[in-house]
């Protein structure tokens, strides 16, 4: 199994370790809940090396990634900022999805875990026309601190440039090799922060002294479901286009002459039709839970992500429904029919997701 | 160091049974059943005068990750449920064998009580 720089870190911690896509990760260190709320009123420190990161050299970078990422990387390309988006097939079926990284004119992109080898080649066979060299960075791991305390935090980190005060949301900059961005999976504010392996032990360190606490997988895929965050593989796969996964707005077709892969497909759907992802919130007692079948007046859906909400104390969820549905519906837990009501699916979240 | 009872009679997936001076039985998970769960958010329990099988389904654990399915470990008929954990369901993490137990019944054959496992099988169970 791989394990991340950190990996003896988080045992030495306490954490109860498990398999994630094939990396022993911690998924809690104490308890997810006490986790979750150190996130939304302090701040939190989470390990996330598992997921893929990517340089890329030479040839016609901005060329490349107009090709290849459905969101218009020109909104970023002179600035120091991050995009986040999809990564499509032909077909518009999601592959993925990504943020991208540009400051000094360098460009840096985060993608999944489990999709780091289909994505790799991905990568490589199209960067061949634009003379683009794409490197993969295992040397790398990433730090997130969170919460609304996160900068304080991360500012009385010795080490940390402070310019990284100054970032707005999805700002960001590089410090020689590491790149600080103002990004994250928890709607809280916070930093992201890529770093060489080698430096990642002692800023892990510093921050836990200077109090972030360290939250295990558990809770970050709580707060993710909070902020209403689609988690790649579960809330859509490759057999779901942009416009059924509340991901509309990262399709960027402002530019006619830009031809992204997926883009015929795209134009090709009717989204008039197509099914749409929603929040739920559970009004009876219960949990909401993967796979539930979901019904309303005029039509059905299924339950994606479904979770207990330890900041509003009830049942939430993502689904994806037809069209059609007003203010209520039902979920079907143990065939007993329980009331649920759709909402925007940014249950709790406090930054914004685009510059 | 696990927590273990020594009063207690167990089922391989995780639940105890306590004969009580009254010849009921009450019934609940263990501590390292509530410890694997983690933070459990929500408990549903049989109705007062439900009839089980042994090893049948009786309750619903849930914690923020998952939702698991608690065994009768004898048949009986429920005579009373802990009420408390339907607001309070944390106190199956704090107080797995006393606060947080589930739900007592009228075994109505105590000798299944021998196919339980002893305190100290449990432990091995645990081990693995």
């Amino acid at each position: 199994m791989n394990k991340t720089a950190l990996n003896i870190s988080h045992i030495e911690l306490g954490a109860k370790m498990v398999n994630f896509s094939n990396w022993e990760m911690p998924i809690s260190y104490t308890s997810l809940i006490e986790e979750h709320n150190a996130v939304r009123n302090t701040a939190g420190i989470f390990d996330v090396s598992h997921m893929s990161i990517f340089d890329f050299d030479g040839g016609n970078q901005v060329a490349f990634f107009e090709k290849i990422f459905a969101n218009d990387i020109k909104k970023i390309s002179r600035d120091n900022k991050a995009i986040y988006g999809a990564l499509l097939n032909e077909d518009g079926g999601i592959l993925d999805d990504l943020i991208i990284y540009h400051a000094n004119n360098k460009f840096r992109l985060i993608s999944n875990c489990s999709t780091r080898d289909q994505n790799r080649e991905w990568y490589e066979k199209h960067a061949v026309e634009f003379g683009v060299k794409v490197i993969e960075r295992s040397d790398m791991g990433i730090l997130a601190i969170q919460g609304p305390e996160a900068m304080n935090k991360i500012l009385a980190i010795k080490e940390i440039d402070a310019e990284a005060n100054n970032l707005e949301p999805f700002g960001c900059m590089f410090d020689g090799d590491r790149l600080y961005a103002k990004t994250g999976y928890t709607g809280e504010d916070g930093l992201e922060l890529i770093v060489p392996n080698m430096a990642i032990i002692d800023l892990w360190n510093q921050a836990l002294k200077v109090g972030c606490v360290p939250i295990g997988l558990g809770a970050r895929d709580t707060l993710r479901l909070e902020a209403g965050l689609n988690l790649y593989g579960n809330d859509m796969t490759i057999n779901n286009h942009p416009y059924e996964s509340n991901l509309g707005w990262t399709i960027d077709m402002s530019d006619e002459n830009r031809q992204f892969i997926g883009k015929d497909a795209l134009l090709a759907i009717d989204q008039s039709q197509s099914q749409k992802m929603v929040g739920i919130i559970l009004r009876d007692r219960g949990i909401l839970r993967s796979g539930y079948e979901i019904i309303h007046e005029q039509g059905k859906g299924v339950v994606l992500s479904g979770s207990f909400s330890p900041t509003l104390q009830s049942s939430i969820g993502l689904a994806r429904i037809d069209q059609g549905y007003q203010e209520n519906g039902k979920v079907f837990i143990r065939n007993k029919a329980l009331n649920i009501e759709f909402v925007s699916p940014r249950f709790i979240r406090k930054v914004k997701m685009q510059p | 160091m696990k927590n273990i009872p020594g009063d207690l009679k167990f089922l391989s997936s995780h639940e105890w049974a306590r004969v009580e001076s009254d010849g009921t039985i009450t019934i609940g998970i263990s501590d390292h059943a509530q410890n694997l769960l983690g933070d459990i958010v929500f408990v549903e329990l049989p109705e007062v005068g439900q009839a089980l099988d042994a090893e049948a389904d009786a309750a619903i654990v849930e914690s923020v990750k998952a939702a698991s399915d608690l065994y009768s470990p004898l048949s009986g008929e429920v005579i009373e449920i802990n009420s408390l954990l339907e607001d309070q369901p944390e106190i199956v993490n704090s107080s797995p064998y006393e606060d947080g137990w589930f739900f007592k019944l009228t075994p109505s054959d105590m000798g299944e009580l021998d196919n339980l496992l002893s305190p100290e099988d449990y432990s091995e169970v645990c081990e693995d």
